[in-house]
């Protein structure tokens, strides 16, 4: 057993080190706007948030939809602490350069030097963005945690419209800038530096969801009142899945706002949410690899294969009356449906990629014997 | 006082409006124990028949057509998308619901180009602008509180005297056996679903005289109230639904007079405090889960 864990802990690091050497090929050969480039790092941002989607609802087995909130936190947070302050003046024109007078990157940058202090400054934007989204998960948790499936659902929607409004709230706008873009801050990298960022983060939910926790996780998901029956806390083991998952939304929310380039309250609407529990859904909910596939599937699909469908040409097949802006998005939803009604499992199940490693190796032992 | 009466009658008639959604959820909750999140969207798709229809024939043909065709959507999205997952677990089935959103505001991103649709012939008697007590207003916000309690006396009636809404109740109170005394369940859901979404077509009409045109994202925020007013007046019961959709109502327009901002969120508020203090709502019956 010892030994198969060690194959399969082998296979992976072997196809994340060819995926990243195909990020680092990439990012030499191809200019930064490339469609390529910008697919990895979509789908990068989305294999996070949907990762963290999936910790909360295929493995806790909470349905929580406040995805979208916590993503428009890490993702103002990220800006606010990163935009440099010459620039502070423009982008809070209506609030005298706004009431946050620094900039992690400049800071650190004055600490390290210029090569590697503005990537600690970055780092840290992303990893507070997460922190003050875990903590705002902790106290919408306190109430929220006690609801039932369909309610918890709809509480965590209300608490992310809540959210979204408050962010525009003008009276916040010297620190948010209230309804208005954020903009102007720095990117961390190219391809690599993503890929680089959620494999770690990725990691850790991993080795969470393989430890004692994520074991206790999964027993609350399959029978609650088995799993306390069994002497686990429910309430404590919610709420550490709860703020850990919006923990990691809130990095991901500002990975979102790196690779966006601006950030306004606005995008980070319901259907936002949506989106990524539908990735979850097709990856198959409670396979994280599942989810990550899907997410680079999709935004493959969505951003780059499937761009003929909305510009009149697909497949050599030219047709600009039906082929016309929006068709793509309809074609995907409908496929979309088709995965809900049909192939409720998704891609993947609940099985990780490894899984299926191993059931072949079984099988071929099986035929030595 | 004078200065707060428009808010309160714009109050009155969004609570009207929110009360037409709001029965659609509480109906389809009591059967199926699904929140229907593509109600919303159902109510936007009927605004926009309601641009093409009231632009391409007769006011006396084209009211009646987005009734009924928006009916019918309600029916076919019932059929398609919620009847296979009858036996599959209630997750299953939200998110179903949600993807069904998803087509149909895609859908309708494509057919309408993603560019709001104006209301360009607005029904002609119920958009005249009046004036009560001083204020001047639309005559629908007038119409719109008249309309919603007859139409809600009327299904009352209706679930109260006439064997299919017996059939109703019996299927919200126990599903499986309503089905062994031998009620139809398959076409008592689908009559909820076209009871629901045909009041839906009703409000949206109403709605989006008031209003300057129909976009693909008008459907989610009142289709959200609703729900929350669903919940509030305690969800499977229809006049907690109406009396919580007009409570809701006039508590947003009020905050819209003091803080436009949260006028939204305010309406969240109201949902998370009723589901922590009392998530039975006003009129619901206490569930138990049973082990």
């Amino acid at each position: 057993m010892k030994k198969n864990n060690h194959r399969e802990s082998l296979i992976l690091a072997l196809i994340l080190l060819i995926v990243l050497a195909a990020a680092i090929f990439l990012d030499a050969k191809l200019p930064s706007y490339h469609i390529a480039i910008k697919v990895i790092k979509k789908a990068c941002v989305y294999s996070l948030v949907a990762v963290s989607m999936n910790l909360l609802n295929g493995f806790t087995g909470l349905f929580s939809l406040g995805q979208a909130g916590f993503m428009l936190l890490g993702a103002y947070a990220y800006a606010i602490l990163s935009i440099p302050v010459a620039k502070r003046a423009g982008v809070y024109q209506y609030f005298d350069g706004g009431i946050v007078k620094f900039s992690l990157p400049e800071i650190f940058s004055g600490i390290f030097g210029e090569s590697i202090g503005p990537i600690v400054g970055m780092l840290l934007a992303l990893l507070i963005g997460g922190m003050i989204a875990g903590l705002v998960a902790y106290l919408i948790g306190l109430p929220v945690l006690r609801l039932r499936s369909d309610y918890l659902a709809i509480a965590t929607l209300g608490f992310a419209e809540i959210l979204r409004a408050l962010i525009q709230w003008s009276a916040l706008g010297p620190l948010t800038n209230a309804s208005n873009l954020l903009q102007n801050y720095p990117e961390l990298g190219g391809a690599t530096a993503y890929l680089i960022l959620i494999a770690v983060f990725i990691g850790m939910i991993l080795l969470l969801v393989n430890s004692t926790y994520g074991r206790a996780f999964k027993a609350i998901r399959d029978d609650e009142v088995a799993a306390e029956a069994m002497g686990i806390n429910l309430a404590h083991h919610k709420r550490t899945a709860f703020i850990i998952s919006s923990f990691f939304a809130g990095v991901g929310g500002g990975m979102l706002a790196m690779y966006m380039g601006t950030v306004q309250a606005l995008s980070f609407k319901s259907t936002m949410t949506y989106e990524i529990l539908l990735i979850v859904v097709i990856g198959g909910i409670g396979s994280l690899t599942g989810s990550i596939l899907t997410s680079f599937l999709y935004m493959a699909s969505l951003e780059w294969l499937l761009r003929g469908l909305d510009s009149g040409k697909f497949l050599g097949i030219e047709a600009p009356g039906v082929f016309k802006n929006g068709f793509r998005m309809a074609v995907v939803s409908v496929i979309i449906m088709v995965v809900v009604l049909f192939f409720r499992k998704g891609i993947m199940g609940d099985r990780e990629l490894t899984d299926l490693l191993r059931r072949r190796g079984r099988r071929k032992g099986e035929r030595v014997e | 006082m004078q200065g707060l009466l428009p808010y309160i009658i714009n109050g009155i008639s969004a609570g009207g409006q929110y009360a037409l959604i709001a029965i659609g959820y509480t109906l389809v909750y009591g059967i199926l124990r699904l929140i229907n999140f593509a109600h919303g969207d159902v109510f936007m798709v009927a605004g926009l028949i309601m641009v093409y229809a009231s632009a391409s024939m007769p006011m006396y043909i084209a009211l009646p057509l987005v009734i009924v065709a928006t009916a019918l959507l309600g029916f076919l999205i019932e059929r398609a998308a919620y009847k296979p997952l009858r036996t599959a677990p209630r997750m299953s089935l939200m998110i179903s619901a949600i993807g069904v959103s998803y087509l149909i505001q895609n859908l309708a991103f494509y057919i309408t180009g993603g560019q709001p649709q104006p209301v360009t012939h607005p029904i002609p008697w119920i958009s005249d602008t009046i004036s009560v007590l001083g204020a001047s207003t639309k005559r629908v916000t007038i119409v719109t509180p008249v309309l919603t309690i007859l139409l809600v006396l009327a299904l009352v009636w209706l679930t109260k005297k006439t064997k299919v809404g017996l059939a109703m109740r019996a299927a919200s109170k126990d599903f499986e056996t309503a089905q062994l005394m031998g009620v139809k369940i398959n076409s008592v859901i689908s009559f909820t679903f076209v009871i629901g979404s045909a009041l839906a077509a009703v409000g949206a009409l109403l709605y989006f005289t008031n209003y300057p045109n129909v976009a693909i994202g008008s459907g989610s925020m009142p289709g959200l109230k609703a729900f929350v007013a669903a919940v509030f007046g305690g969800i499977g019961s229809i006049p907690g639904a109406v009396v919580g959709a007009f409570i809701i109502g006039l508590c947003e327009e009020l905050i819209k007079a003091v803080q436009p901002t949260f006028s939204d969120a305010f309406t969240f508020v109201i949902l998370i405090v009723v589901l922590c203090v009392k998530p039975t709502g006003l009129f619901g019956e206490q569930v138990t889960d049973k082990v």
